[in-house]
């Protein structure tokens, strides 16, 4: 393995230790909000730019996760610097989120965002597999989460929303 | 971009950002007062993405090289706000501070109608002339969609409901058109925004809000009340609700424009 391909999997494996900042069983490549990362030469080490895509606007936790990646990517052998940039184009949309990040939302109690071939929601009780729940409020803790009510086992949880460029 | 298409730009984008920064402020101060505690937490939801909104807008413009978002949001004077007079309003008497006693049915209805425009809004920017503004609404109109879901529940709900709950709606909603001629309007310089093909004319949006509400209102028996057109927000005509509101918005950052909070 070259030096090059080296650094780009400890790169890899560094954003891959950088969670939702609320939900710690997802990283931001199972969430899909990674895009790219450049890196330069760089006062004898490398400069890393990596590029994020924001799940929703508003979101507070964007901040936090700046500065994870900061944390993270910098603790990288070789790296001497790093920058964070958001862009919105592509637009994140909720089918980039992984399995393995779909398997850490309910892993964390939240339905991962399921549309049906006609854009319907679908919801299934990440505790139970129920499709026989209750929309309880559409908005929930965050900007990107719902909070739902399961019938069959009668447990409140929350949903992520399913967010597409066709709404 | 050459100068005059640049200007235009700049206009329409500030329209956009004091738009949702007003509305964002007025959603907020409902805080700990909604009706329940889903409505609590439903409402600082969406006044919270709509902040997010204004942020990108301002974003825009200080990539445009206007100054920075933050004091583009804070330290511009009343006179030189574009927003629509609209999303200024107090939500009813008394302040937020003391004891307020705001207008469930005014919130519902203005957030309704508000929030209707903004999704004509935002799907003609999907089409503007300036790429990335056209980047902003797509990601901005994945989370309308939400809030308009929400407004639209509300509206058709308390229409839906008891007799006084109908009067109070109707009530508001005269209140909200009274204030509604200046929101599809570009303002007195509306003509250069709308020859840069940043967006779509004001007459073709405001026939698509008429399109989209229609249904809505006969399917509850409602007429809608005339708009007014009394004031332009466009062109910084405002109410003395507007200096107050900015006043509590830039309390903070005013006390130290250098400090990083
Ligand atoms: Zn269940």
């Amino acid at each position: 393995m070259s030096g090059m391909d080296r650094l780009h999997d400890d790169i890899m494996r560094a954003l891959d230790t950088v969670k939702d900042p609320e939900i710690d069983t997802v990283s931001i490549l199972d969430l899909g909000m990674f895009e790219s990362f450049e890196v330069a030469e760089h006062d004898g080490g490398y400069a890393v730019n990596v590029t994020v895509l924001p799940t929703f606007l508003g979101c507070p936790a964007l901040e936090f996760i700046k500065q994870n990646i900061i944390k993270a990517v910098s603790g990288v052998d070789g790296v001497s610097r790093t920058e964070v940039g958001f862009v919105f184009e592509p637009p994140w949309t909720s089918d980039r989120i992984t399995e393995r990040g779909e398997a850490g939302l309910k892993a964390f109690g939240i339905a991962p965002p399921r549309q049906s071939e006609e854009g319907e929601w679908q919801i299934d009780c990440p505790y139970c597999g129920s499709t026989y729940v209750t929309m309880e409020n559409l908005f929930g803790p965050t900007a990107c989460r719902s909070i739902v009510y399961c019938k069959s086992c009668k447990n409140p949880f929350e949903a992520m929303k399913p967010v597409s460029t066709l709404m | 971009m050459e100068t005059p298409n640049k200007q235009a730009l700049v206009d329409l984008l500030l329209q956009l950002a004091d738009d949702d920064f007003l509305y964002s402020y007025r959603g907020s101060e409902w805080l700990g007062l909604a009706p329940h505690i889903e409505e609590d937490v439903a409402s600082s939801s969406i006044a919270q993405d709509s902040m997010g909104h204004a942020a990108m807008y301002y974003q825009l413009l200080e990539e445009l090289g206007l100054g920075s978002a933050d004091m583009l949001a804070h330290t511009r004077l009343s006179h030189e706000r574009k927003n629509t007079v609209l999303v200024e309003r107090v939500n009813g008497p008394g302040y937020y501070m003391e004891t307020p006693e705001y207008d469930w049915a005014y919130a519902v209805a203005r957030n309704y109608c508000y929030t209707l425009a903004k999704k004509i809004r935002i799907d003609a920017l999907k089409k503007s002339s300036h790429a990335p503004l056209a980047s902003v609404a797509v990601k901005i109109n994945m989370e309308l969609y939400y809030h308009l879901m929400h407004w639209q529940t509300w509206f058709t709900q308390l229409y839906s409901s008891t007799e006084t709950a109908r009067d109070k709606m109707d009530a508001a909603l005269a209140l909200v058109m009274a204030d509604f001629g200046d929101v599809f309007s570009y303002g007195k310089n509306g003509a250069a925004i709308e020859e840069a093909r940043l967006i779509e004319g004001e007459n073709i949006l405001l026939d698509r809000w008429y399109a989209a509400i229609t249904p809505v209102l006969v399917g509850l028996g409602v007429t809608l009340p005339e708009i007014g057109h009394e004031r332009n927000g466009r062109d910084g005509e405002h109410t003395p609700d507007l200096n107050d509101a900015l006043a509590t918005l830039g309390e903070v950052y005013l006390l130290d424009t250098t400090a990083v909070w």
